[in-house]
């Protein structure tokens, strides 16, 4: 696939103190380093090595990833919201490139 | 609460969970070796109970390039008293590392879920450390099937 | 013993599943509703010269979690390539500076229904023409485009996109049209004949035996109804082309060409046989 993809569900609003569920996607090889190619040399790792999420600048989750992580990394987890603001994700790959996606919550 | 065949293991072994797993047959020394390091390097020498987390994973895999996971451990997710980190790894892989997440008060709970590659039946581990510094561990074997058509 | 009588016997691994270890499950009782709201045709009753009474959507006979990645369309992987065809949908390629939404407009309006009916009666190329094919034609008569090479990126990625326009629309494929019959005739021999050094044809596995396993891979009737479909083997979106020439390989023969007459006699004969069952593109399979 061309340029890894952000895909992030966030409900639009909530109500204050309601923890929701977020779910993301990108896509990616993730080559793992233990692969070789069709004359039997290896292919360089090359996969998202760490995904953080914020809200309002705030840490609210980030997970570190190994090449066991799955092609198309997938990741769901939940964030507790006591007011609007913004989800900020990204996904640093090994090769130093960062991608991001930003998402709005109403919190009523 | 349903007592599984992982639960039966994890219970019964107690604190003493990780020499159990450190004799599971054909578990190659090396593997060992990997697996005992990152533990230490994440827990810092606490000896891992069981409870309070429960890994989620299918008992049979229809392929293990694609295996999902959950994680789920009990707290008040408060900062004085959450779940700092949750580790996974996978004893049978050509590296045990698979992933750690990394979770806050704004969390509100600790539960995540992702997938993994698994290359044959093996025992995932799920290690979770809390703020206060205290180490539980969950164990799941999943079974990774060869299909028919090519693998 | 049964099975220690089979054993010297078999060629390979794969013999040993069919020539009928016996183990055999039936499909899951399910329903299949993506993102808890379409509930999609997964069993229909055969049409007229089938061989069985119901046909069966191969979600049914995949585990609890596969199934389950398929009702989700965010955790379904293949909707990235979805959200990428959109995006080639719309983007203007070739000497004509056109693209496919120049003269088809919204994908959702236009193309709804249009796979379930694919492949379809061509005049023109005097064959029938899948939905890879109907693609190139545009890019080459239209927008002056460069065909695809088979299972380009780009090419899955349209594909499914517009195959996905038609989600839960039954199939049905036109076999009045010009000589479509006689292409589906021909996709029937096919069909039944064995190739290869294991000497298996399409029909051993997913007719035959279906239902049964072969080593851990629960046999399904072999549907093409979720193509292109994303399978975990390859954590990649697999169109029906390449997933025949893996069949045919793993019996071991010559692998026939992406788009040669035989696989698209067998594409005209394959996607009859799952008359009925609604679209599922794309689908999760193992």
């Amino acid at each position: 696939m061309a340029t890894p993809k952000p895909r992030v569900k966030v409900p639009a609003k909530a109500t204050k103190g309601e923890v929701i569920t977020i779910k993301t996607l990108i896509s990616h090889d993730m080559e793992s380093g233990q692969r070789k190619d069709k004359d039997g040399k290896p292919i360089p790792r090359k996969i998202i090595n760490r995904f953080t999420c914020t809200f309002n600048g705030q840490p609210v989750f980030a997970c570190d990833m190994a090449p066991a992580i799955s092609a198309n990394p997938y990741l769901e987890f939940t964030a507790k919201v006591m007011e609007s603001g913004t989800f900020t994700f990204t996904w640093v790959d090994d090769d130093g490139s960062v991608y991001t996606a930003d998402n709005t919550i109403a919190v009523q | 609460m349903i007592l599984t065949r992982r639960r039966a293991l994890a219970l019964s072994a107690g604190a003493t969970t990780l020499a159990v797993l450190g004799f599971a047959p054909g578990r190659p020394q090396a593997a060992t070796e990997a697996v005992d390091q990152a533990l230490k390097a994440f827990t810092g020498g606490a000896a891992p109970v069981s409870g309070r987390i429960v890994l989620d994973a299918p008992e049979i895999a229809e392929n293990g390039n694609t295996v999902p996971v959950s994680v789920s451990v009990e707290s008040p997710m408060t900062a004085d008293d959450h779940v700092a980190a949750v580790m996974f790894l996978a004893e049978g892989n050509p590296t045990p590392a698979v992933a750690t997440f990394h979770f806050t008060p704004l969390s509100g709970t600790a539960v995540a879920t992702t997938r993994i590659r698994l290359a044959r039946t093996q025992n995932v581990i799920a290690i979770a450390k809390m703020s206060n510094g205290a180490v539980f561990m969950d164990t799941k074997q999943v079974k990774v099937t060869i299909g028919g058509c090519g693998g | 013993m049964r099975l220690r009588t089979i054993v010297p016997m078999a060629v390979g691994i794969l013999a040993v599943g069919l020539a009928g270890a016996g183990l055999r499950a039936d499909p899951v009782e399910d329903k299949l509703v993506i993102d808890g709201e379409v509930e999609l045709v997964t069993r229909a009753k055969a049409p007229e010269g089938h061989p069985f009474d119901e046909v069966v959507s191969g979600w049914h006979y995949r585990t609890d979690e596969t199934r389950a990645l398929q009702q989700d369309s965010f955790a379904n992987p293949a909707m990235l390539y979805v959200e990428r065809g959109a995006e080639i949908w719309k983007t203007v390629q070739g000497a004509a500076g056109k693209s496919c939404a120049s003269c088809h407009g919204d994908a959702a309006e236009s193309m709804k229904g249009v796979g379930a009916h694919y492949p379809k009666w061509n005049a023109a190329a005097g064959k029938p023409v899948n939905l890879e094919l109907q693609v190139d034609a545009c890019r080459k008569n239209n927008m002056q485009a460069e065909p695809y090479k088979f299972d380009h990126a780009d090419q899955k990625a349209l594909v499914t996109y517009i195959k996905h326009q038609s989600l839960g629309a039954p199939v049905a494929v036109d076999l009045t049209q010009g000589a479509m019959q006689s292409w589906w005739d021909k996709g029937k021999d096919l069909y039944y004949t064995r190739t290869g050094q294991l000497n298996l044809s399409c029909a051993s596995c997913h007719e035959q035996n279906n239902g049964k396993y072969i080593r851990a891979d629960h046999l399904s009737q072999g549907n093409v109804n979720g193509f292109p479909t994303y399978r975990l083997k390859d954590a990649d979106v697999v169109s029906l082309h390449g997933r025949l020439r893996g069949c045919v390989r793993d019996t071991r023969a010559t692998t026939p060409k992406a788009f040669s007459d035989d696989l698209i006699a067998l594409e005209v004969y394959v996607t009859w046989r799952g008359t009925g069952l609604a679209v599922e593109t794309p689908a999760v399979r193992h």
